[in-house]
């Protein structure tokens, strides 16, 4: 078969006109636009009818359309163009557009590639997503509603995003007798809120999707519009970015190693020109080397450009991993572990500064966090305002610290080394996306200082193991009254223990936070860096804290980092604890005095993979502190 | 096609940018998980993706297995050509049927091509994920074949059972790929997402990809149901009192199991003529599929279930 499709190719290549014809195809550019704006603005229809216009909907699907747009608000074709692109059975249903949706479609000169974005508040993250890779964005307003909050929300984050282009498609401009008035209007205010969002070329077009005026052809029921109709507009509008004149960037993705003779590192050029014979830097140990070879199957290359995946292979033995980026000296990348960034949020549970994320740049994944929050900015006004947390679909100005330091450029000189992504270290959830403004350097001049007395040293002489023992549970659930008899226990037998208890460390340390979610978040994170610190002069430190959440129980593991780290849950019923209630804090709650008590309005995530279990409604906490000093001291 | 373009800084060309941003998936995949495996189906869209995962981690070989779930209702045709890939291009490949189906001799024609390709497709594949713990699964489906394909991420998260929820997509921003899995959980990555029917034929004639010989026209042994030619591929095909096959000048615009596989009448032999033949053809490549028109928004119910 090989063969015969070898000899078939030749055959071919004697037909110059496929040959010709299939040059061109090979040949053409390609454009990556999305379709945004309020619901029911008619994107879906718009996408429809630029499939139907250009003769690209197929017998059996216009047969099937036919079918189903019975009932249903239709053109003169008979025809719901919507049908066409809402894929999902339950949007069908609703009659909405719920995700983000490929189209694709190709006229003589140009492929289209077009990401159908919903409308809807809640799903304003998908729009983002369709926009971070698209060169163009048709953003859709209803000529008889004009410019809505969702049209100043998702031009915002097309300049978030950094889409440069935009066409202002007023649609259903049949609905307001194809006004000229009506159109100049809306596009003068809309050119009046767009000064400041920095797009490069911003066209209007007055179109009605579901009648098809203005969209292939000049419509002649708007002779007052001087302007191009919509589809020859988008094949030709110039919106090519040279990738390859910026600096090299080339993030190594996969280390090849075939063997002990060939070691490559392959990935894609994010940006710039590598040639054979460069000397490449690699960005975060600044090690230099030539590249002698550039691999493919198709034979050594001499350059590879931006956008080319290749595999390069260099003179000399450096340490290069996945992650690593390679660049040329004079022009490389910042190099840091803080960065400024803005972030929009896209998960129902808010973002908090102190939680550790997991961060993706390139192909650097690395734990992170929030050191602050400088403001909201209010998407419909642009206006900053303070924020203490960031929620769903919400964009912050934030400062984030990586625990390694990444290689990154501003989002605004490179796209695709200037992006990042959060994920849930529990979840595994992508819960926002951040385009960096510009590196801290705060965080570079900033060393440890060594000293001689080590921890090691501090442990000898007061012959223990310095250890961290982390209670957590419900208030009332027994973790101070075990805590107590451990510490009297550990006195009694000589060793050096002291207890972190969280509510006298809320008397003192952490008197200025409250009970929110974000001071929660600072109340561990403050406690476990005091537990570090303790433990690291030798001593063995009994945390006694509700810490309701498992991301900061899995962050105050990592903060005691080489320190011997147990995590006990003391598992007592709600209605054990209750039932006690020593404080009478429960009582409270249940009347309404107390906002947010864990275990009555605010969640309490038990551990999944705690060290000890402890369970507090069966055992006295005598015999519970002997179990866990056995454990302890063995 | 990955050509040294010279001295002159440009712009990559509509396939070159398509090559490229394959063959950052298919990376991405082996960096970034234990154990990946490709599935094979034999059509030509398997062709493309085994040519690129060639082309990714060249001069090594591929570092993942390739998986076909074999109904035993494939075309003669598409099994020996794929041992042949296999032999040529030193791959790893591992084949499942469903025990249960072979023992219960499930088939199109006794159980109803829903049942059957519950059975023999969708039950089957989950068998041979489940027992190769794979956490990623690299296929070949394309955006532009269907609906609710074209909402689908490019790395498209599946629970512990397999299933994939719609509305629960992670958002997929630039480049950036969110792999991360919690145990029992996997990925389907789908490289060719953004692929057309016409890119894939395209690059198939200008790479020289081998393709299995069922997509020429040929003359072939075909009976007529419900409208749709069905070739009859060997003597396991049930012929109604009087029915006898024909011989005919057909191809087939997709393959799989040849009693659910419609062939098209063509004279196109060659793939150029393949190629002229689908500018000017009218209908969608989808249509000669028989699982899909069982019922309305049934591929998104397969898939939830975990069909590919």
């Amino acid at each position: 078969m090989l063969k015969a499709t070898q000899e078939t190719a030749l055959d071919v290549s004697a037909d110059t006109d496929i040959a010709l014809w299939l040059e061109q195809q090979t040949g053409k550019s390609l454009l990556r636009f999305l379709t945004c704006g309020s619901v029911d603005d008619g994107k879906s229809t718009l996408i429809g009818r630029l499939l139907y216009d250009s003769q690209l909907i197929l017998d059996d699907q216009l047969a099937s359309l036919k079918n189903e747009s019975r009932n249903r608000h239709v053109g003169e074709e008979g025809i719901d163009f919507s049908l066409l692109v809402d894929g999902l059975t339950a949007e069908r249903e609703q009659g909405i557009t719920i995700d983000v949706a490929y189209r694709f479609f190709s006229t003589d000169k140009r492929k289209f590639i077009v990401a159908d974005t919903p409308g809807h508040e809640q799903y304003t993250r998908n729009m983002a997503t369709g926009a971070s890779n698209a060169d163009l964005a048709l953003l859709l307003v209803d000529a008889r509603k004009g410019l809505l909050t969702q049209t100043r929300r998702h031009s915002f984050i097309l300049s978030l995003i950094g889409v440069k282009h935009i066409v202002l498609v007023v649609n259903k401009i049949d609905l307001v007798d194809y006004s000229q008035e009506v159109f100049e209007r809306i596009e003068a205010e809309y050119r009046a809120f767009a000064a400041e969002l920095g797009f490069k070329s911003l066209a209007a077009v007055p179109v009605s999707a579901l009648r098809g005026d203005n969209i292939v052809q000049r419509s002649e029921r708007m002779p007052w519009y001087g302007g191009e109709p919509l589809l020859p507009y988008l094949e030709t509008v110039e919106v090519g970015e040279d990738r390859a004149q910026r600096p090299l960037r080339f993030p190594v993705q996969w280390v090849n190693r075939p063997n002990l003779d060939f070691r490559g590192f392959s990935g894609t050029v994010a940006s710039g020109v590598v040639k054979v014979g460069d000397e490449v830097l690699v960005a975060a140990s600044r090690k230099p080397a030539v590249v002698t070879r550039i691999v493919t199957m198709d034979g050594d290359f001499e350059r590879a450009v931006a956008g080319q995946a290749v595999t390069l292979v260099l003179d000399r033995e450096i340490d290069i991993s996945r992650g690593d980026v390679l660049t040329h000296s004079g022009a490389t990348p910042e190099y840091s572990n803080q960065f400024q960034a803005r972030l929009i949020w896209m998960n129902d549970e808010p973002a908090y500064p102190g939680r550790s994320y997991l961060l993706k740049i390139g192909s650097q994944t690395v734990p992170a966090t929030i050191t602050g929050l400088k403001h909201r900015t209010n998407v419909n006004t642009l206006e900053k305002s303070a924020a203490r947390t960031l929620e769903l679909n919400e964009v912050g100005t934030v400062t984030v610290a990586t625990d390694k330091p990444v290689a990154f450029d501003p989002y605004k000189d490179n796209g695709l080394t200037g992006g990042f992504i959060l994920i849930d270290r529990i979840s595994n959830r992508t819960l926002g996306a951040g385009t960096i403004d510009y590196g801290l350097r705060r965080a570079q001049n900033l060393t440890y200082q060594s000293f001689d007395v080590n921890r090691e040293v501090r442990a000898q002489m007061k012959a223990q193991t310095p250890r961290i023992v982390w209670f957590t549970g419900l208030s009332g659930s027994g973790k101070s009254t075990i805590a107590n008899f451990i510490e009297k226990r550990l006195t009694a037998e000589g060793k050096h223990a002291y207890i972190l208890d969280g509510d006298n460390v809320r008397h003192g340390l952490n008197k200025d936070l409250g009970f929110t979610d974000t001071d929660r978040i600072e109340n561990i994170r403050r406690v476990a860096e005091v537990a570090r610190l303790m433990a690291d002069s030798g001593l063995i430190v009994l945390v006694s804290f509700i810490s309701p959440f498992r991301n900061e129980r899995r962050m105050a593991r990592e903060i005691a980092g080489d320190i011997d780290f147990l995590e006990v849950y003391v598992d007592t019923p709600l209605e054990v604890c209750e039932a006690r209630d020593p404080k009478g804090l429960y009582a409270k709650a249940r009347a309404g005095q107390i906002k947010n008590f864990t275990g009555i309005d605010s969640a309490f995530e038990a551990p999944e993979r705690a060290d000890i279990v402890l369970h507090g409604a069966e055992h006295d906490p005598v015999d519970l502190a002997d179990e866990l000093y056995v454990r302890l001291i063995g | 096609m990955g050509q040294d373009i010279g001295q002159t800084p440009t712009q990559l060309s509509h396939l070159h940018a398509l090559e490229s941003e394959s063959i950052e998936i298919l990376r991405e995949v082996a960096a970034s998980f234990d154990r990946p495996v490709m599935m094979y189906s034999i059509g030509k869209d398997s062709s493309v993706l085994l040519h690129l995962a060639r082309k990714a981690f060249f001069p090594s070989r591929i570092p993942f297995p390739l998986l076909h779930v074999n109904t035993t209702w494939k075309f003669r045709e598409m099994i020996a050509f794929r041992d042949r890939m296999a032999q040529e291009y030193e791959f790893d490949l591992i084949t499942h049927t469903n025990p249960d189906g072979l023992r219960d001799n499930i088939n199109p024609f006794d159980h109803g091509s829903s049942r059957y390709t519950d059975i023999m497709k969708t039950a089957a594949l989950r068998q041979a994920l489940d027992a190769g713990k794979y956490d990623a699964a690299i296929g070949g489906a394309r955006r532009d074949e269907e609906k609710s394909r074209a909402k689908e991420r490019i790395f498209s998260h599946r629970n512990a059972q397999h299933a994939w929820d719609p509305k629960n997509q992670r958002p997929e921003l630039w480049r950036l790929f969110n792999t991360r899995l919690n145990p029992g959980e996997s990925m389907r990555v789908f490289p060719l997402s953004n692929w057309t029917e016409l890119d894939i034929w395209t690059y198939i004639y200008s790479e020289g990809i081998p393709i299995v010989p069922l997509y020429f026209a040929r003359h072939r042994p075909v009976v007529e149901r419900q409208g749709t030619l069905i070739m009859v591929d060997d003597e396991r095909m049930p012929l109604a009192p009087g029915e006898a096959p024909r011989e005919e000048m057909v191809r087939f615009r997709t393959l799989g199991c040849y009693p659910l596989t419609g062939a098209i009448r063509s004279d196109a032999a060659t793939l150029a003529e393949i190629i002229m033949e689908m500018q000017a053809s009218r209908t969608s490549e989808r249509q000669g599929r028989l699982i899909d028109s069982d019922q309305a928004g049934s591929m998104e119910k397969k898939k939830q279930e975990g069909y590919f």
